[in-house]
């Protein structure tokens, strides 16, 4: 039975990939969409000189959590670029696609370029948002995607926790207290961070956006004119979007060499400077210096620091059961 | 817009019911038809005809509509023969599990396509029952053409076989029979007189299903994988281009689709219309 419906598939298959070209799949999070195709034209043209060979790069986009369940699924993906660690873990111990000391292999913990969670607001701050404790002001509106589903959502989550136990007599509960709260005030959970964004700027939802930085940013140039503006808090997350090569599938295509080159390009100058200007926060210190107008310094607390990294967030805090499905009662 | 109100009636109803009647019906076709098709239009043409153009001949927007026809192209004809085999079974046959067949017919309208696109990613997907051996035989399935089109097939299955059963039944097997008694074989009783007798209700089953390969967006987003100029169709890339803040082609791209929603619907009107007396006749009432 299985032989005969292999045999059917191999029939209706699409068949080899095309010889001489080199290409690659790079499954990303929902807002890197600019960022790749500025990266990926830059890298293309860099490999072009050096090899000789002409390397497309085909790009899918999606909310991370999704995007590492395709690529768990069977999305042939050579290189998985995503919001958070253990979107690439998950790939790594259900799938068993690569090792799972990945995020030892590039520099920075395979973290080329970071962000941050940064608050959009509407034109002249009517609410006259600030700070964290702002968020959950009465009559207050706050738009924020889906954690279970978004890398954003995650991050801006535990932006908001970390300010409550960090701040000055903060502890635990008092941070479950103060994130309870606060999701009271989102009226709609969106599932991806671009779709948060569009119901905050197009439909005009909400009072303030807990978005990625870049996000931010991107949102306030699409607008145009002054109809946003974007508060940075006294604190918030260091958030640090992994990139790796996906073993399994780049030998089976034979791309291990290039997919390689394409994640080490992302650390060199000139893909720095693309990633600062479309608003990731540049891992070189001489980049991020020229362009600090754009990346104002706030304290930063990182995931390993508040949580004890990825898993142990994930276990705790979205899982199942866990401080989010504990915290969040739809419609109350 | 003036409802258009006849004063001739066959029914004793108050005139100000009818008016009533008419009215409310007026608009809410209106409001929840006609607005938002028409805004559509005039979201694509926001910025000119020749953004929209150009949105329209963009590679990606190309690849998408190429894939579109494609699927279309390889899933409609497959259903127009498997709808009609199981129409010409569960009509002209009896055998034991009829009820049981035309329920599985149904079974794609009663499902929501995001749970038949998850089914292929549980037969062909990586950690499902096909997935390694497909790999192993470097075969792609699911986040690829094949995948797409199944996913298509699936959904699409009924429009044929709903629109041919009733007629079919309602037509009964006398000239069947006596086509056979006369001598034809069983494919040319089928040929010449089983088919001429419905092919109009064949031909509209085949444009509903074809509107519906070319329109499908849960069952397609699910198995598609969203790459880029490979595996986005017509929808998928709409709700792309919405999300990348291009709002002219996302409409762009919307209104052609819905363009083949009111092709459709005039090809329907003018068969209906032009061969209304060969449709009556073959209905046997």
């Amino acid at each position: 039975m299985r032989k005969t419906l292999i045999l059917a598939a191999a029939l209706l298959s699409t068949g080899a990939a095309n010889a001489g070209n080199v290409t690659l799949l790079n499954v990303s999070y929902d807002p890197t969409r600019e960022l790749y195709k500025d990266i990926n034209g830059a890298f293309a043209s860099d490999w072009k000189q050096k090899t000789g060979d002409t390397v497309t790069i085909n790009m899918s986009h999606g909310g991370s959590g999704a995007q590492a369940r395709a690529v768990i699924d069977g999305l042939d993906a050579d290189v998985a670029t995503l919001a958070l660690a253990y979107d690439i873990d998950s790939i790594a111990s259900k799938a068993k696609l690569l090792a799972p000391d990945w995020q030892k292999r590039l520099p920075q913990g395979s973290t080329p370029y970071t962000s941050t969670i940064v608050f959009l607001v509407r034109k002249g701050n009517p609410w006259k948002i600030k700070d964290w404790p702002d968020l959950i002001k009465p009559g207050v509106h706050v738009v924020t995607p889906n954690p279970k589903t978004s890398g954003g959502a995650r991050w801006s989550y535990l932006a908001a926790w970390a300010y409550a136990e960090k701040a000055p007599g903060g502890n635990a509960a008092k941070a479950k207290a103060f994130v309870a709260e606060l999701y009271k005030h989102v009226p709609v959970l969106d599932t991806g961070a671009r779709g948060a964004t569009t119901t905050f700027a197009q439909r005009g939802i909400g009072d303030v956006l807990l978005s990625w930085e870049n996000e931010a940013h991107l949102a306030l140039k699409e607008a145009g004119g002054d109809k946003f503006q974007i508060v940075y808090p006294s604190n918030s997350i260091l958030a640090e979007p992994p990139v790796a090569v996906v073993d399994k599938n780049v030998d089976r295509h034979g791309t291990r060499k290039v997919a390689e080159a394409y994640l080490q390009f992302l650390y060199t100058k000139p893909a720095q400077e693309i990633e600062a200007k479309d608003f990731y926060r540049p891992r070189d210190a001489s980049v991020l210096a020229a362009h600090s107008a754009d990346f104002p310094k706030i304290a930063l607390y990182t995931i390993d620091d508040v949580f004890g990294g990825w898993t142990k967030a994930q276990q705790v805090h979205f899982s199942d059961g866990g401080m989010f499905d504990q915290i969040y009662k739809p419609g109350q | 817009m003036k409802p258009l109100i006849r004063p001739r009636s066959a029914t004793d109803d108050h005139p100000l019911t009818k008016i009533v009647l008419s009215a409310v019906a007026v608009v809410f076709i209106a409001l929840f038809l006609v607005m938002p098709l028409a805004t559509v239009f005039s979201e694509a043409l926001a910025k000119g005809w020749e953004a929209a153009r150009d949105a329209l001949i963009a590679p990606d927007a190309l690849d998408a509509i190429r894939l579109t026809l494609i699927v279309a192209a390889i899933a409609v004809p497959l259903n127009m023969v498997f709808g009609l085999a199981a129409s010409w079974c569960v009509a002209k046959f009896d055998f034991k599990g009829k009820n049981l067949l035309v329920t599985l017919i149904d079974i794609p309208f009663s499902v929501s396509p995001v749970v038949s696109g998850l089914v292929y990613v549980l037969i062909f997907g990586l950690q499902g029952w096909l997935g390694q051996d497909l790999r192993d035989h470097g075969i792609k399935i699911i986040f690829a053409l094949p995948g797409i089109v199944l996913a298509t097939m699936f959904v699409t299955f009924p429009f044929v076989a709903r629109e041919l059963i009733p007629l079919m039944t309602d037509q009964g097997r006398d000239e069947e029979e006596a086509a056979v008694s006369l001598g034809a074989s069983g494919w040319s009783t089928f040929r010449r007189v089983t088919l001429p007798n419905v092919k109009w209700a064949l031909l509209y089953g085949v444009l509903l299903c074809n509107a519906r390969a070319m329109g499908e967006f849960g069952a397609v987003s699910v198995v598609s994988g969203h790459i880029r100029g490979l595996t986005d169709t017509m929808p998928l890339h709409v709700e792309v281009l919405y999300n990348d803040y291009q709002y002219v082609g996302a409409f762009a791209v919307a209104s052609l689709l819905a363009m083949l929603a009111l092709v459709t619907l005039g090809l329907k009107s003018l068969l209906e219309w032009r061969f209304a007396g060969e449709i009556a006749a073959t209905h046997k009432h």
